[in-house]
């Protein structure tokens, strides 16, 4: 127990809640306060390049649903980590299942005689299944072989984009495509509705809200969920319990990679209209869900708002790119940044600031 | 046939070589029980720093310098987090990778396009380098003082720990020179081997290094096999782009990476990874 | 490391005495929510061997962890050889002369004995240390009989193996002063005193030791002199020629200790655990039972008499199905339970207390609630179908909560913030909730302090008044004698000998475990 100025330093084995908010929002400023260094170095004014992305997002009516639009694949990408990284399974492999789940919906909504309003539903499912499927390997891996699955995942994700390359390049190339490679654009029916206006597809956001008190409720309530959480905090307990962790493992990334895959479905259905190359499909999306599910803490409900947040940083990135000429590859800076001190103030998790100003330390035994 | 067998060996070489310094450097990282998946990161940021370095002295050395420079910072930051902060080490080497890739991405604008006057031969020393390097540091690794305090910070901390060994200033050491050989492979890849500057260049190369770090059973010497191995199927992705789609070949490597990890997964006996990597250690607490 | 003059401004400050080796003074150290160290004295002299004696959680452990600078202390001093010092790493303290053999050995089990000698030894030899190092070896191990092969590697050697190379560490270095944690929780009888001999030797070379322990004969056996603690203080310092297991005792739980709690006798009343012939391996592959055979009837608790690491571990998991089984069979309660799942062995009425509460007993993250359904949650009233009641949960917590006194804020709790003794009441609680008729209780109180292991000793007997049958595991023979009415010695992966308790003793148990049969 040390002292620092007024406050009194004391070590906590279960931080409140309010203490967990104050340092995420600490650690997400101090992330912002490092990339205005870079702005600086840049030679951009950080004061007036946070103004500028403030007034093109938020206080911009036109550009402030293009937030929604970049969280709705974020909240379904994160939801499905939230599950994984509470089953302990380090699923880094969202960006990948995200194009399995695209490519999915694609091959329904251009080669199945499925009609209308059948289609998007069956496109849904069969990109929540193709998601699932492609996280199946990394994970069968890991739970027969224990091949570490932050590798495998990862490598599922070079695999991906290039299968998706190799498909637009390829069998799926598209009639029209001729300087750029992309497949035909969707039928009617497989399209979805937007908020109009706006590029919103609202279906989706739906889906992932949905989602979201759907996976709270699961792990509070549900068998399975309990099981999870048991298996991911403690698997020797688990074992003590009789919970099978393969089957476990195996349930809660079908969800995972399911869910990635959803967003994949909503990225080609809501946005683009066909496949077309994974750098646009994708802005990175399986790694901001990430941040987003580690940001959440755990929480699904939370994902939402942590969702939204990176969605507002990638709406950010739009405007960097057209306001002050910087690479859309910025939104990468701020969210590593992030991430980075979100890891790095975790430490202080176990500590709490008391305001004890002047006197002696107090006895602090209790036992 | 002839020529055939040497050009191939010698491109596999040249595509090796940035794999086997990265790799090297990781083994010695993981070695001392911190893993780090920042290694494409600092790979790209090596890469930029020796292109710019390079381009402004017009000496190509000099570049190399900076990215070891630039890898070598990164990896400190990774330290601070890991050994310090006693952080998740394996979202800090993540966030790390993000970041990199943004901020060479974010830097690098500008410098694309301009060829690099002066540069080094595709199989130059560095190679030869590398293979020295990585006997010598098999050498260390196995047969020096130096090696064991290594090895048994990886394996028990809290044993050396109890000896006198600063496990911390260890794993910095460790960790710091991991990022230095990293970023050297980086600036191997803009100064050497396509001496240019392209955003994402590095293209997954250092997560190739972090699976032949496994493969090798962390070892140095098994690490130059797992490279040059790796080489020779980039080299023959290449080859093969007469018969097969370019695209459908670029996923080879990583495939294979998954092949190779889940082939040699059953391995227990005496290459298993060292029994701390990834566990967060705090003197005195046990 | 400061090097200070005996201040003069203290009034009545204790001469230091020519033969006393080491002073701490005053030692305070607290930790968030406990004072382990509440101004403890105590005085080491050279050529004696001092015993530091007290129950789990006095703060014997956490006094050496300072003296070895693992620990610094709040306030206190350390005077050795007359002057005071400030050690603030077992690296100085190794410098100043100081060592530790751990309970909890730090040996890099990976590398050869010689490699974990020669780490962190300054001196020459940047090539080949370990190499280097074994004639000294060889020769430290003649002077003070410690037999140990510096190419063996770690994970070969038995645990008195791995102890011996523990002392050789510290003798090496030069250690004047060796302090023993617990040394002899993993040595047989016989073992023990080879060590002891080991330790007289010291004596003779004019080095001293502090040997940690519980075990108060082992006490009256080497030590000079015993210092006593309790509850973070010093209570005592005194000549073990002047005192008795009585008094020791006294002095260490403050109030008169009963030896044996009274057990009615009881007439056994149908097999409850039949095991025959069972054959297991071990986590590294190797054969851990060896065609055990043993049966435990209803009312009766067997317990399980020896050292770790004769298949305790490995026979308990056996028969609770967390372990495979090569051979034989084990049947409860007539029914063939060989190699079902955990699960399946807890529904057929074996309640299982593990022996690694932290790591298998509980998740520390979640609720006391659900802790105490982790067992049971997939059965109604804790489960409709893939759904949980949460009412029934919190319900059945609080019943559990006050039945057995298990002390928490309340249901919602998580469970790590819950001290040892409670959380293993929780353990029990949700083990015997269901009146289970077969209990499995694997080292029950280790680590917890008196009261509490005797709240725990009071619920296995009630439940084997009420007919259930208990297989207990433990090391600490004081407590297999006074819980077991049968008593079988493991050794080496067989039962060497089945006794009744009534008609033994620990001489007779010790000479079991040593491998004389009967």
């Amino acid at each position: 127990m040390k002292r620092l100025g007024p406050f009194r330093v004391e070590r906590v084995l279960v931080p409140s809640g309010a203490w967990v908010l104050t340092v995420s929002l600490g650690a997400v400023a101090a992330a912002l306060v490092a990339a205005g260094m870079i702005f600086w170095a840049f030679g951009i004014n950080p004061l007036r390049a946070y103004a500028m992305i403030f007034a093109g997002t938020l206080a911009d009516r036109r550009a402030a649903p293009e937030i929604l639009r970049q969280a709705t694949p974020l909240l379904l990408g994160g939801l499905g980590l939230v599950l994984a990284f509470r089953a302990q399974f380090w699923n880094i492999g969202a960006e990948g299942q995200l194009l399995a789940g695209a490519v999915a919906a694609t091959g329904v909504a251009l080669f199945t005689p499925i009609p209308a309003p059948w289609l998007l539903p069956a496109m849904f499912v069969a990109g929540f299944l193709g998601g699932a499927l492609w996280g199946m390997l990394p994970t069968l891996l890991r739970l027969k072989l224990e091949v570490n699955e932050v590798v495998s995942t990862l490598m599922m994700n070079y695999v991906a984009l290039f299968s998706v390359e190799w498909l637009i390049h390829g069998p799926w190339k598209g009639k029209t495509a001729f300087g750029f490679a992309y497949t035909d654009t969707f039928p009617e029916a497989a399209r979805l509705a937007l908020i109009p206006g706006t590029r919103v597809h609202w279906p989706t956001l739906v889906l992932g809200i949905a989602l979201a008190g759907a996976l709270a409720f699961f792990l509070g309530r549900a068998r399975l969920g309990f099981e999870i959480r048991v298996l991911g905090e403690n698997p020797v307990a688990a074992r003590y319990a009789g919970i099978d962790p393969v089957r476990t493992i195996l349930l809660a990334m079908v969800f995972s990679a399911g869910a990635a895959g959803l967003a994949g479905v909503g990225e080609v259905a809501g946005i683009h209209h066909k496949l077309l190359a994974p750098g646009q499909v994708s802005l990175g999306y399986g790694y901001a869900a990430i941040i987003v599910a580690w940001l959440a803490r755990g929480s699904p409900l939370a994902a939402i708002i942590t969702a939204l947040f990176l969605g507002l940083i990638y709406s950010s990135g739009d405007v960097m790119k057209v306001t002050l000429q910087m690479p859309f590859r910025v939104t990468d800076v701020f969210n590593g940044l992030i991430l980075f001190f979100l890891i790095g103030s975790e430490r202080l998790l176990n500590y709490r600031l008391r305001w004890a100003p002047g006197g002696r330390p107090v006895e602090t035994a209790d036992a | 046939m002839l020529e055939w067998v040497l050009t191939a060996i010698v491109r596999a070489l040249a595509v090796s070589t940035p794999l086997l310094w990265a790799s090297l450097g990781e083994i010695y990282a993981e070695r001392s029980g911190v893993i780090n998946l920042g290694v494409e990161g600092m790979m790209i940021l090596g890469a930029l720093s020796a292109f710019v370095v390079a381009q402004v002295t017009g000496y190509p050395v000099a570049g190399l310098l900076a990215a070891a420079a630039a890898g070598g910072l990164a990896a400190l930051l990774h330290a601070f987090v890991s050994v310090t902060l006693r952080a998740n080490q394996y979202v800090s080497g993540l966030a790390l990778t993000m970041l990199g890739l943004g901020l060479a991405g974010v830097l690098g604008r500008g410098w694309e396009g301009t060829p690099l006057l002066n540069t080094l031969p595709e199989i130059s020393w560095l190679t030869y380098m590398g293979l020295l390097l990585a006997a010598g540091l098999w050498l260390v690794l196995h047969h020096t003082r130096m090696g064991m305090v290594i090895r048994s910070t990886g394996e028990s901390p809290a044993a050396a720990d109890a000896l006198g060994v600063n496990v911390y200033l260890v794993r910095y050491l460790c960790v710091v020179f991991g990022g230095v050989l990293a970023g050297v492979a980086g600036g191997f890849l803009s100064v050497a081997y396509r001496p240019s500057w392209t955003e994402g260049m590095t293209a997954g190369l250092g997560w190739i290094a972090i699976a032949i770090t496994i493969f090798a059973g962390w070892d140095p010497l098994r690490a130059v096999a797992g490279a040059f191995l790796f080489g020779a199927l980039f080299h023959l992705s290449f080859r093969l782009q007469a018969w097969i789609q370019p695209e459908a070949l670029r996923m080879m490597p990583f495939a294979f990476t998954i092949l190779v990890l889940a082939a040699t997964a059953g391995r227990r006996r005496g290459q298993g990874a060292p029994e701390a990597l990834g566990l967060p250690y705090a003197s005195g607490e046990r | 490391m400061t090097r200070a003059q005996p201040p003069e401004t203290q009034t009545g400050t204790p001469a230091v005495e020519p033969s006393e080796l080491l002073l701490l003074r005053d030692v305070r150290k607290t930790f968030p929510g406990v004072v382990a160290n509440d101004g403890v004295t105590m005085a080491v002299r050279a050529g004696e061997v001092h015993a530091l004696l007290g129950e789990n959680g006095a703060g014997k452990t956490t006094l050496m962890n300072v003296l070895y600078g693992i620990h610094q202390p709040d306030s206190g001093e350390i005077w050795l050889r007359g002057r005071q010092v400030r050690i603030r790493s077992p690296r100085d303290a190794l410098a100043l002369g100081i060592g530790m053999v751990p309970q909890h050995f730090l040996l890099v089990r990976r590398h050869t004995v010689a490699e974990n000698v020669a780490l962190g030894l300054p001196g020459p030899g940047f090539i080949a240390p370990a190499r280097q190092i074994e004639p000294r070896i060889r020769e430290l191990a003649d002077r003070y009989g410690l037999s140990v092969d510096p190419r063996a590697h770690i994970w070969q050697l038995s645990p008195s193996e791995q102890q011996r190379v523990e002392i050789v560490k510290a003798l090496i270095r030069g250690a004047r002063l060796l302090i023993l944690d617990e040394p002899t929780s993993v040595l047989t009888p016989q073992e023990a005193r080879g060590l002891f001999e080991v330790l007289r030797r010291m004596k003779l070379e004019g080095q001293a030791v502090i040997f940690i322990s519980h075990k108060l004969d082992e006490v009256a056996e080497i030590a000079d002199r015993v210092t006593v603690m309790r509850k973070g203080r010093g209570v005592a310092t005194l000549p073990v020629a002047e005192t008795d297991r009585h008094s020791l005792a006294r002095l260490m739980v403050g109030r008169d200790v009963e030896f044996r709690l009274r057990r009615s006798a009881r007439a056994p009343d149908g097999e409850a655990i039949a095991v025959e012939d069972l054959v297991a391996r071990n986590d590294r592959g190797l054969p851990a039972l060896r065609g055990i055979s043993l049966s435990v009837q209803r009312g009766e608790i067997l317990g399980i008499a020896g050292v770790a690491g004769n298949g305790q571990r490995e026979l308990v998991e056996v028969i609770t199905g967390l372990r495979p089984s090569t051979g034989g069979r084990v049947k409860v309660l007539g029914r063939d339970v060989t190699n079902l799942s955990a699960r399946a062995v807890h529904l057929a009425g074996v309640a299982h207390v593990p022996e690694d509460r932290m790591r298998m007993g509980i998740v520390p993250g979640m609720s006391v609630a659900e802790n105490l359904v982790l067992r049971d949650y997939r059965h109604p009233p804790f489960s409709r179908g893939p759904v949980m009641n949460r009412q029934a949960m919190g319900e059945f917590a609080r019943r559990m909560i006050s039945e057995y006194e298990i002390v928490t804020p309340g249901p919602a709790t998580p469970t790590r913030l819950l001290s040892g003794g409670n959380i293993q009441k929780l353990i029990l609680g949700r083990e015997l909730s269901g009146q289970p008729d077969v209990i499995v209780a694997a080292h029950p109180t280790s680590g917890l302090d008196v009261s509490a292991a005797e709240q725990i000793h009071r619920l296995l007997l009630k439940r084997r008044e009420e007919g259930a049958a208990v297989l207990l595991v433990s090391e600490d023979l004081d407590e297999i004698l006074a819980l077991s009415d049968r008593i079988a010695v493991l050794l080496s992966g067989e039962i060497v000998g089945v006794v009744d308790t009534a008609k033994s003793d620990r001489e007779r148990i010790g000479l079991l475990m040593m491998g004389q049969r009967q």
